[in-house]
Parts: C-alpha cells; structure tokens; sequence
C-alpha cells in the first residue's frame, strides 16, 4: 500500500514527508527530479516513474507535486485518487491548498495525513469525519486553544465512522434548515476551422450544500432522467431505486458535498452556445500577419453569455501584436507568446471583435503550426443538456427546509482550431 | 499566529532548547515542544537526540499529545530500540482503555513500532483487539496484523493471527471486512502459496454483500479479491456481474477499474449468445469514456487500461473514437495514449475522421507527439487496406510543408506502406525524391534508401542518387550503411551494366574498410553470390518479400489475457505481468482469464472445445473479395501458368531456403523424398522429385516396404466428398466444387467445375496465393474445349509443394484464384492436412523413443476422438492408408496403446500416441511435434480419415 508521501514545491524543494510504514530515504526523489527535468513542464511530468526499489506517483495540483511512494503491486489509481483526496482535504481544512499554508500548519497537516492512513490502508477520508478527529484550524479555537489549554484532537469516536451512513454524522442541529443544488455543466469541444464541431460533450455535475438537522431522507427527481445514463454517484445515493425508478434517493452528508457526476457522451447532439470567426494570416517572407476574431451567441437559449475569455498560444515566430478590442482588456506576453482577452459579456447586437496586426520574425517562412484558440465562458440559469430538476422532497424530519436549484453551463476545454 | 513558529530558531542550539522546553513542568509549554519536534521531523531534519525526552512525555491525558508522541515513536523507534522498549506499558495499558478510540490507537501505533522486540509483547494486546466488542477497534487490529507480518511473518503465523484474521472475514461489519481482505491481500501478495484468500461460494457471498456497505477503498479491495475468484459456472459468474456492474456508476475512479476488471475477466465465461453478455458489454463503455474526463494523471492509469481493453474486447468502444481526440493541452503522456488507441479502434467506417484529426495534430508544436501522429498515418495505412490511398496522399501534402521531421517521419512510414501494397503507390517515389537532402536521421535516410534500392528500376537516376550517400559512407551509421549496401547490389541486379563500377565500390568499403562485422559479413556473402552464381543472387536479393503484417505491436494473445487479469494495477500501466517487474514478488502466480464454460453442453459453442470439423468452419475462412484483392492483384493469371521452376537445382533451393527461412518455422523440403530415406530419420534435401510427374519411380518400393512391416496398405489416402468452394452467384455463374487427395505421392485437387452462366466459358486459369506449406499447381489448369452453359467438366490438378511459403491463419487455408474469360474469382479453402503426410513418415523405434523424449512436453497435445467404433487393428490400418503409420503397439492395463508417426511434405515429424479403450468409442490421442501449431491438424486428419 502507500508507503509514503512527499510534497514537493516546483523550485524542487522536499518540504514535507510523511511516512506510513518504514522510512524511505528522500533520495529516492532524485528519480522524480530526473523526470521532472525530462518533462521540461510541470503538467507534462509522467504521473507513474519507476525506481529500482519503488515507483513514484504523483499528481501536480497548486503548484505542488504529491508525490507517493509504493513497494509493492498497488492500484494506481488508488494511489491517486487518494492524493486527490489529500489535496481536497487540505483545502477543506484551510481554504486553500499552498506551500505556506501547509507550512504554516504543518502539525494539523501531519496529523490528519496519520488519520488519513494506516499502513497505507486509507483509514479516514471522509471530511466531516477527519474535522471530528482533528478540528480545523480557525483564528477563535487557536486563541481559546491558547487561553485553556485545550486541543484540536477530538477524543470522542467519530460517530460516522463506522455507522452505515459513514459520510454523515449523528446529531446535527441548524436553526435555518436549507438545502442547495447547483447543476453544472461544462462544455467540453473542439471545433474545426470552418467552425463545425470535430467532438462536444458535456461534463455535468450536481454540488450540493445541505444543511439540515437531523437525518433526513431526500428524493430528487428530473423531469428528463433519460439523459443520464453515464453518471458516477455518491456513495449516499440508493443505486437500486435509482435502476428502478431514475430516482435520486439519499441520506446526504452535512454540508457540501458532490451528489452526482455525469457525462453527456459525443454521440448525442450537443448544442454549441458560442462561435468564433477568425481570420489570422501569416504569410511568407512577410514580417506583418493579419490577426481578427470576433465572437458571436449561437445556441443560448435566450440566455446572456459572460465571463468570455480567449486565450491562445501564438507561435514562437510571432514577435509582437497590435491589436484593438471592440470591447475588454487583452494582453499578448511576447515570452510565453499567449494571447489573452478578456471579453466579458457578449452583446448580440455588438459582437466583440479583437483586430490587428501581428509582426513576425523578418526572414523565416510562415510557422508551421496554427494556434488553437481557447474560450472560457459561462451561462447563467442554463443546464445546456436541458437537464431540469423535477422536485425535491425529505422524509424523516418534520420540519421544512429551504429549497434551492441553481443551473450554470461553462466552457470546459473548450477549443476552435484555426 | 501559525505553525511556521515552529521552525524559528535561535542562537543557542535547537535541540539544547527543545530539550530543556520538553522537561518542562508545564503542559502547555511540553506540547508546543513536541509540536516543534514534530515539525522538525516533517522537514526530515534529525530529531532523534530526543528520544528519551519525547517519550517522556507519553503519559498523558492529552490526546493531542499523545499522539504527536505516537508520531515520533513511529518515526524514530527503529533508531533507538532499547528506548523504545520503555513505551511499551504505556501502549499495553492504552489497550485496556474504556475509550475504542484510545484502544485502536494504541494497537495502530503498536503495529508501527517496527522493533522486534516490541513485537513481542504486542501479540497479547493484539489477540484482544482482534476480538473487540468494537467494529473500531477490530478494523484497526486487522490492519495491524499485516503490520506484524511485514516485520516478522513466523510470529504472526506462530500465534494463529491468520484464522482470526481469516474469521473476520465474516464479521458483522463492512468495514472490518474490506480491511481484512485488504490485510489478507497484502499478506498474500508476500506468500504466493499460501491460499490464504480460499474463496467458496459463501465467502463470496459476504463479501458481495459487504461490497455494497463499506467505504470506497474498501469496495477497491474486495473488488480486487473478487477478481482472483474462479466461478465454478457461467450462473455463478453472471451473478456475480450482476451485483458488481453498479460499481461502475461509483465516483472514485479506482473502484470503477476494479469493477471493470472483475466484469472483463468474468465476461470470458459468459457466453456470447447470452442476451446478459451484451447488456454487460452495453454497460462497460460509459464508465471507461467517464474515465476519460477525469484529471490527467487518472486518464493516463485508465487510457493504459483502455489500450488493454480495446485489444480484447473491441466491440466495447467501437462507437467511442471521438473521446480520444486529442486536445492541444492535453498533458503530453496523454496525447501519445490516445493517439495508440485512436489507431487501435480505427476502421473502415471512422478512418476519415481519424485521418483529419491525425493530420490536423502533424501541425501541432510538439515534436514527439508530431512524430507519433505521422507514423500514426501510416499504421492506418496498413490496417485499414481502403484508406490506404487516402493516407498516402495525407502524408504527401505533409510531405509539402517540408518541416524537417516531419518528412522524415512520412518517408519512414511509406516504406512500410510500400511493402504492405507492393506496386501500388510506386507513383510517388519521385516527391520522396526531391526530400533526399534534408533527411539527417538514420531512420529516415536507411528507409529511402531501400526505397531507392527496391524500385532502382522506376527511378532513372537511381545510380546518381546510391552513389550521393556512398560518399559518407563511413559517417554513416550502421543502419544506413547495412541498407545502402543491399540497395546497390539490388541495383546492380537490375541494371548491371551501368552500375558494375558502383558496386564494386561499396562492397570493397564494405569487405575492406569497415570494421563492423555485420556489415563486413553481409558484404562478403553479397561478393560471393554475385561472383559464384549471379542467378542465385538475384534469386535472393530480388526475392518477393513477405507483407508485413497489419499490427506488429499488438500485445500477444496470451499476455493480454494474463493482463486483463491486472487491470487497474501497475501491470496494466506498463504492459507486463508483474513477475517482470514488482520487487520482492517471489514466485507470483500467473493469473489466467477462466476458461469458457457454459452450463449447457460445451459442444453448442464453437469454440468451447476443438471439435469443430473442417467443413463447419470453412465458412469462416473465406475471406471478402477485398481483403483477397491485395494479396492476389499481382499474382500473373496469364493462360500459361508459370509454375516455379519444375527442376531447380537442390542447392540453389538450399539457399533460398536458407535465406528466407526466417519467414518462418516451417522448414520446407520435397514431396515425396526418396524412399530410399523411409522410416530411416529427418529429411534431407536430397533429390528434388517434381510432384506433377506423377507418382516417383520407386514409390511402389515404399509401399513393399510397409508390406513387409506386415500391415495391410492401402492404395491411397482418404478422400473426402467434393464441396462447393465457389457457388456461381459470387462468380458470375461458374460454381467450383472440389476436394484434395493423395495418390502414391502425388497430391492432386479434384475440381468440378459448372457452368451455370447463359454464356461460355474458356481460357481458364489457376493460381495459388502463397500458403503455409507451399501449395502449388504443378500444371496449368488444363480445360481444352470452352464450357459450355450448363455444363459440367471434371478435372484433376496436379499440385506439389515447392511453391512459395507464407503463414496462413487456419494453418491450412488456401486462397485461390481462378480465371476465365468473364473476370478472375477468388475463394479460399481448407485442405485436410493429410494430404501432405508423406509415405515415407514411418519413424523407426528408437528414433520414435528418443525423439519423442526429446521434444518438449509444452509441445504435447492432447485430443479426444469421440465414436470411432473400431478395433485398434482396424484402426491402424485406416491410417496407414493415409501414411499415419504405426510404430509399435502395447496393451496397458486393457488398453490399446498405438505409437505412430507421420511427416509432413517439409519434413516436420509428428509423433502420436493413440490410446484405445476396448468397448469404448472414445480414444485419446497425444500429439507431439516440434512445431506444435499443425497439432491441431493433425488431430482434425485423424478425426476426418477415421469417421470415413
């Protein structure tokens, strides 16, 4: 199982470990620096490296590399789903996931990575159990910790445990009892250069935050479940009643947590809410290129869209651009070449538009490579696939929560080739 | 204020301070120093000078502070043993504490302590918590048991830990399940033979019903110790499948493999006309394209997996290709995995798409992953025969943008594509042409220069273009000047009169001036051929070389199912079982895929057991037009058939055996040898007898001297009733019928051929396509009077085996063409291997003896030949007519044991032993051979003369 974990910070410096069996020496980290040199980029670093005596996993996320170590025959992707689970669990803990800030609470840290495993058999990765066995840190319980002497270790069992609902602790008490749905999609696409779409899926999920007293029993049902029929759960959720009727039944967890995921596979008609038209020209022995895009609604349902945001990676031959946005700021980084404009809100009556002209290397030949063009954006009160919440409903519990749905469709990786 | 305090510093001395705060009589102030301590030893600093005074401070109430004391002692204990035996009370006494919690982290940390000594008075505790009233408690014992064993397995084996640990397998709660399966596993993993993880019905039981209860870790273990489970039926593993599948909705990617892996390695029992098997396979794609749209790292394990899955299982993702298109940021070990899949589930119906986006990545800014997309072209190339064209024509307008590798790359992969589809595309060997000068890669440069070499005779300045690179020749490396020698002496074969100067060049820098022994040795026999037997060298220079194959890099059959057993593991990450790999695997079991069974009779599916005879499968083997189409396009269907040379001298024979015998196993020799050689010991290439003269002189004297051995003869093998081969509708109304016989050494195929159509038919013609045993018409195919409609005309062809060698898939297919005036036809047939045992195949004893020693046991084969009512005689001489013949024969135990050999047209020897039961009609035959994969043949021979 896992052996041990190093963080690694991306100058290269080994600025934690944690060890759950025998103490591996940090030099087996060399390997990893090796192929973190290799890899020339921290994303491009390959997530399993082999060593003589161990293998090295790792996943890059804040700009920190987990790297875990194991001996013997472990699943991978146990072994990452795990320093995922660390990761979340850190920024549960303290808002953000960051060198300092690991640094700075560095005891909490190392005590709840010994809750999280034992031997390297994950003993407790549920976050509403681990903040029972280890409080998080705030600014009141570090003043009160000081004044009375008390800790921030729990001494009571968790009481989720070991119950048959793990993810939910007995007990919970709210004045206002209210439960929140945000439906989620992201689009995520690549369009060709005449704009028709190559492949458009949709990555959906429902967050939820469910603050209710007690043990309430919640059903969710959809106007149009049939369009689930890829989607991962939550332990919480009756899979039989969902086979049987496509209804989501469930004790949730307190507080936030992920009810569903789920994925709208290419082979169904995803509807593109934005395009771009682009016209970028390079040509030979020419030291000038001509640069425009505009970006224009398509399928929006009535809806706005917001939050544009074009990114693209020009080629290395590309020395400057001088262009003028219709509207937004843009910004063009003559070292890293990436374009970046920030469109805002999209006017259908006036197009946001991005013109100019690019100067290129004098005396090279055209670059060989077409920059692909990236876009962000968002759609507020809109589920793309047209997935809709039917009703919600609670048994068990006698009083009346407040109920929420909320949609949103983002841009995922979204991608228009040129 | 924040832990970072931790790590300030002052003048005097770290530890000096830390030491002095942790003897503190205030609590508060010992609870910080440990805190530093603690952070200390986080950064890997060495804190152990203060053992004695951290372990002080364990008797505590605090529970903060006992475990940051717990969290040294684990860290340091190993350092410090005899220290560390003054902790052990306290742990003992925590074990009895009312708090579980306090118990289990009392026996947690226990286990941590890697002394031995400590080991010792941990077992008492341990016994105790493994029986706690407290489901807590007893998961965390379980764990510590594989704590215990990792450091001293005779111990835990000694004290009985294993049953107890075996027992809560049983336990009322999930969770204590999944963690002693997860201990077991663990424990497993270090003693292979143990058979610790005994799975029976009941046990699967439980662990199915905890499945659904526990955490998700645990479900990854239970999943995975499912997987080692060997159902007993087909029921038993469906239901199994039916109470996993709904892990695959789950969120942690890691139980979704788990999940997959189970289904995949259980699916292999199902059968497939079961209406389950394709709901199961409906089932599977979704979770695996989820997968896809996870963080990288996770795609990275699961597009590994997937390569596995789509090797086995194509149909499962065949709709899927779009999820592998590559997006430009895309970490790169992504891209290159979804780039080997997207060419692995590429076909006819998808390849336009995977050609724009394959086209569209040779754009791309990054040079490996640009080079796998271009070579990714040509590997559609070769699988996909009718994108062919359109691939090449991609990778010649890629060819235009004249980025350095990216031509280097196309050039590479053309070669590959010209010897798939010989004669084609020859067309564009002038484009390549005009590149030649900014190839710099050794790849790159050998492939052009076999391209040059192999078509000298298209390309006018071939001369000028060999002799550019025989200028460098010694900067050169190895590959290239391997391949520029080959290529000019090719030349030279073609055009010998203008290039004589050249080759002597080349050969001389070869033979004289290089010190490498390849080089120098391939040279040598270059000059030799050329200056003993010009005819020869072209003969072996000049050879029709082999197609290449469609996939070289698929993972091979039996791997593949020992992998599909790891999916999800770091075997299926790198490809290779883990006995290649894990250290300290000691003797790791192979895994294998469980055997189709199927609850009905296991002779309803075909491929449950080899019973299948010949005419039953023929179906299977005859392929498409299309698929015939490359492979015969250049065969010459001119009236006069030109047969290999009738006489060819045995040692020009010899050589081109020699040289071309890599192309496979399958030694040839002659039909018919000698008689003179019967029963005497292996072939020897002797006396070439040409088939189509009919029988050889002296084969009446091979047939006396089976008489004399006493047993009847017959006068020819077993002939099996003609079959249709081409009905008339795929031939524009001329229907074949035919079927092969044996006749005193001369194999002969019995054609009847119809006329079916309204109009005549003449010109006739015959031709075959290369075959395993070199199959060929020995005359042309002699049919004087035109056919008329309705017609019927009955005749025999006379076939030999010195014919062109090539590996066919059924080992006995033929593929064949047949002309006439209207078009050229195609049909493929299987002939019965017993045509091609020879009538000298009678191996003496001690030859047999020692010969069937000699061949490994690995090589042996076991059939049975179901209701053959015959006496052991009668069966004998059945076979001998057949040229099986019998060696010796014995009576075991009541039954009758008949040792026999045969050979094969190419010298290949196969020894039997018949196992008769008397008043039974089954017999058992054990078939050995040197080249084990015609057993199977053999054994449908057997089957075929013996029911006839």
């Amino acid at each position: 199982m896992i052996h041990s974990l190093f963080l690694i910070n991306s100058s290269g410096d080994i600025f934690l470990e944690k060890h759950w069996k025998s103490v591996v020496s940090r030099s087996v980290c060399d390997y990893f620096f090796e192929a973190q040199e290799r890899a020339t980029e921290a994303e491009n670093v390959p997530p399993v490296i082999p060593t003589p005596h161990h293998y090295l996993l790792n996943v890059y996320r804040h700009k920190i590399f987990f790297v875990a170590v194991i001996q013997t025959e472990v699943p991978p992707l146990f072994v990452i789903e795990f320093l995922h689970r660390v990761v979340d669990t850190f920024q549960d803990y303290f808002g953000v996931c960051s060198e300092v800030v690991i640094k700075d609470n560095v005891v909490v840290v190392y005590e709840v990575l010994e809750e999280m495993l034992d031997n390297g058999f994950p003993l407790a990765t549920e976050s509403n159990i681990l903040k029972e066995l280890i409080k998080p840190p705030t600014i009141l319980r570090t003043v009160v910790n000081t004044i009375t002497g008390s800790t921030n270790v729990g001494d009571q069992l968790p009481t989720g445990q070991l119950s048959v609902v793990p993810w939910r602790r007995t007990g919970v008490k709210y004045t206002n009892n209210e439960a929140y749905f945000d439906v989620i999609e992201e689009i995520d696409a690549i369009i060709d250069k005449s704009g028709s779409t190559i492949t458009a899926e949709i990555q959906g999920v429902i967050d939820a935050c469910v603050k209710l007293t007690g043990m309430p029993d919640l059903t969710l049902s959809f106007m149009n479940p049939r369009l689930l029929d890829d989607v991962s759960f939550h332990p919480c959720v009756r899979f039989k009643r969902w086979e049987s009727e496509r209804i989501l039944s469930f004790i949730p967890p307190d507080g936030n947590f992920r009810l569903l995921s789920y994925h709208v596979s290419a082979q169904n008609l995803v509807a593109i809410p934005v395009y771009v038209k682009h016209n970028i020209s390079f040509r030979d022995s020419s030291s000038l290129g001509r640069f425009e895009i505009t970006v224009g609604p398509k399928q929006t349902m009535g809806k706005t869209v917001e939050g544009v945001m074009v990114t693209s990676q020009m080629p290395k031959g590309v020395l400057n651009m001088s262009l003028t946005p219709s509207q937004g700021m843009h910004t063009f980084d003559p070292v890293t070449k990436l374009l970046s404009w920030d469109v805002g809100k999209i006017n259908p009556q006036k197009l946001p538009n991005l013109k100019g002209t690019m100067s290129l290397q004098a005396g090279t030949s055209k670059p060989d490579e077409n920059p692909t063009i990236n876009l962000q954006f968002k759609i507020q009160q809109l589920a793309i696939s047209g997935l809709k919440v039917n009703r919600l409903d609670m048994y068990g519990e006698k009083y009346k929560p407040f109920k929420g749905i909320k949609y949103m469709t983002k841009a995922g990786k979204f991608q228009v080739r040129t | 204020m924040t832990d970072s305090k931790y790590f300030t510093t002052t003048k005097k001395g770290e530890i000096f301070e830390l030491k002095a705060e942790l003897n503190s009589d205030k609590k508060e102030k010992k609870k910080e120093a440990v805190k530093k301590v603690i952070a200390s030893m986080t950064v890997g600093k060495d804190v152990s000078a203060l053992f004695p005074d951290v372990v002080n401070c364990m008797q505590t109430d605090n529970l903060e502070l006992k475990k940051l004391v717990y969290l040294y002692l684990m860290n340091y204990a190993k350092s410090q043993p005899d220290m560390a035996i003054m902790a052990v009370n306290t742990f003992v006494k925590d074990c009895e504490d009312p708090n579980p919690l306090i118990r289990a982290l009392a026996v947690r940390t226990m286990g941590c302590i890697r002394v031995d000594k400590i080991t010792e008075y941990l077992c008492e505790p341990l016994r105790k918590c493994l029986k706690d009233e407290d489901p807590y408690v007893r998961k965390t014992a379980a764990v510590c048991v594989a704590k215990l064993h990792d450091i001293n397995a005779q111990l835990v084996e000694d004290q009985g830990f294993l049953d107890t640990l075996k027992d809560l397998i049983s336990d009322s709660n999930p969770m204590v399940v999944a963690n002693a399966v997860a201990a077991l596993s663990e424990i497993a993993e270090s003693h292979p033979s143990s058979n610790l993880l005994d799975l029976n019905p009941q046990s699967i039981n439980k662990l199915l019903t905890a499945l659904n209860e526990c955490t998700e870790w645990g479900q990854i273990f239970i999943l995975d110790c499912l997987a080692n489970y060997m159902p007993k039926d087909d029921r038993e593993a469906q239901s199994i499948c039916e109470r996993v599948t709904p892990r695959l909705s789950h969120a942690n990617s890691a139980v979704v493999l788990s999940a997959v892996k189970v289904l995949m390695k259980f699916m292999e029992m199902l059968s497939k006309d079961l209406d389950y098997y394709g709901t199961l396979l409906k089932k599977l794609a979704p979770p695996l394209v989820t997968l896809l749209s996870a963080e990288p790292e996770l795609q990275y394990v699961a597009l590994r997996n997937i390569n596995l899955i789509v090797q086995k299982r194509p149909e499962i993702l065949k709709h899927e290709m779009k999820v592998f298109f590559v997006k430009y940021n895309d970490p790169i070990y992504v891209k290159l995995e979804k780039l080997d899949i997207m060419i692995r589930l590429a076909s006819q119906a998808n390849i336009a798409q995977v050609l724009a986006e394959l086209k569209e990545y040779a754009t791309e800014v990054d040079v490996d992953f640009v080079r796998k997309a271009v070579r990714a072209i040509g590997r559609c190339a070769i699988k996909v025969e009718q994108s062919a064209e359109r691939c090449v024509s991609t990778l010649l307008d890629l060819i235009q943008t004249k980025v350095n590798y990216v031509v280097q790359e196309a050039i590479v992969v053309i070669k590959d594509i010209f010897r798939k589809y010989p004669n084609k595309y020859e067309s564009v060997i002038a484009t390549l042409c005009e590149n030649l000068d900014s190839l710099d890669e050794p790849e790159a440069r050998a492939a052009m220069i076999w391209i040059v070499g192999e078509y000298a005779e298209r390309i006018d300045n071939a001369d000028e273009l060999l002799e550019s690179f025989l200028e460098g020749f010694h900067d050169e490396s190895t590959q290239v000047q391997l391949q520029l020698l080959t290529a000019i002496v090719k030349l030279f074969l073609k055009k010998p009169t203008e290039t004589q100067e050249l080759v002597q060049q080349v050969l001389s820098l070869a033979t004289q001036d290089s010190d490498n022994p390849d080089l120098r040795d391939r040279g040598y026999i270059y000059w030799r051929l050329l200056s003993t037997d010009p005819v020869a060298a072209k003969e072996v220079v000049l050879a029709e070389k082999p197609l290449i194959s469609e996939e070289t890099d698929l993972i091979e059959p039996t791997l593949l199912d020992e992998l599909i057993c790891y999916i999800g593991t770091l075997a299926s990450v790198y490809h290779k079982p883990p006995s290649a790999f894990v250290e300290g695997s000691r003797g790791i079991v192979h895994k294998s895929l469980p055997p189709r069974t199927g609850s009905s009779e296991s002779a309803e599916s075909p491929d449950a057991a080899p019973s299948g005879a010949p005419p039953s499968e023929q179906p299977a083997v005859i392929p498409t037009q299309g698929d015939l189409l490359g492979d015969l396009l250049n065969l010459d269907l001119g009236p006069p058939v030109s047969g290999p040379p009738v006489a060819t001298s045995s040692v020009q024979m010899g050589a081109v055996d020699l040289l071309g015998g890599g192309l496979d196993s399958l030694l040839r020799s002659d039909v018919g040898g000698s008689p003179a050689m019967g029963g005497t010991g292996f072939t020897a290439p002797s006396a070439v007898m040409p088939a189509n003269l009919g029988p050889p002189p002296s084969g009446g004297l091979g047939d006396l001297f089976d008489l004399a051995g006493g047993v009847g003869t017959l006068s020819g093998s077993h002939v099996a009733p003609k079959t249709v081969w081409l009905p008339a509708m795929k031939a524009k109304g001329l229907e074949i019928s035919g079927t092969f016989s044996r006749q005193v050494g001369a194999i002969s195929m019995d054609l009847l051929l119809t006329n079916k159509a309204l109009q005549v038919m003449s010109d006739f013609a015959i031709q075959f396509n290369r075959n395993s045993f070199g199959l060929a018409p020995a005359a042309p195919l002699q049919i004087h009077a035109p056919l008329a409609p309705n017609q019927t005309v009955e005749i025999s062809l006379p076939l030999n085996t010195v014919g062109s060698v090539m590996k066919m898939d059924p080992l006995n297919n033929l593929q064949v063409a047949v002309k006439n005036n209207i078009d050229v036809f195609y049909f493929s047939t299987l002939y019965p291997l017993h045509i091609l045992f020879v009538e000298d195949g009678k191996m003496e004893r001690q030859m047999f003896l020692a010969t069937w020693k000699d061949i490994p046991n690995e090589n042996e084969a076991q059939f049975q030949i179901k209701d053959c009512p015959l006496s052991a005689d009668a069966v004998s001489s059945k076979l001998q007519g057949s040229n099986i013949f019998t060696v010796a024969k014995r009576n075991v135990e009541g039954q009758d044991m008949l040792y026999q050999s045969l050979k094969l047209t190419n010298g290949i020897w196969v020894l039997a032993e018949l196992r008769i039961q008397p008043g039974s009609p089954s017999f058992t035959l054990s078939l050995k051979c040197r080249a084990p994969e015609v057993s199977h043949y053999v054994y449908q021979a057997y089957e075929t003369i013996l029911k006839n």
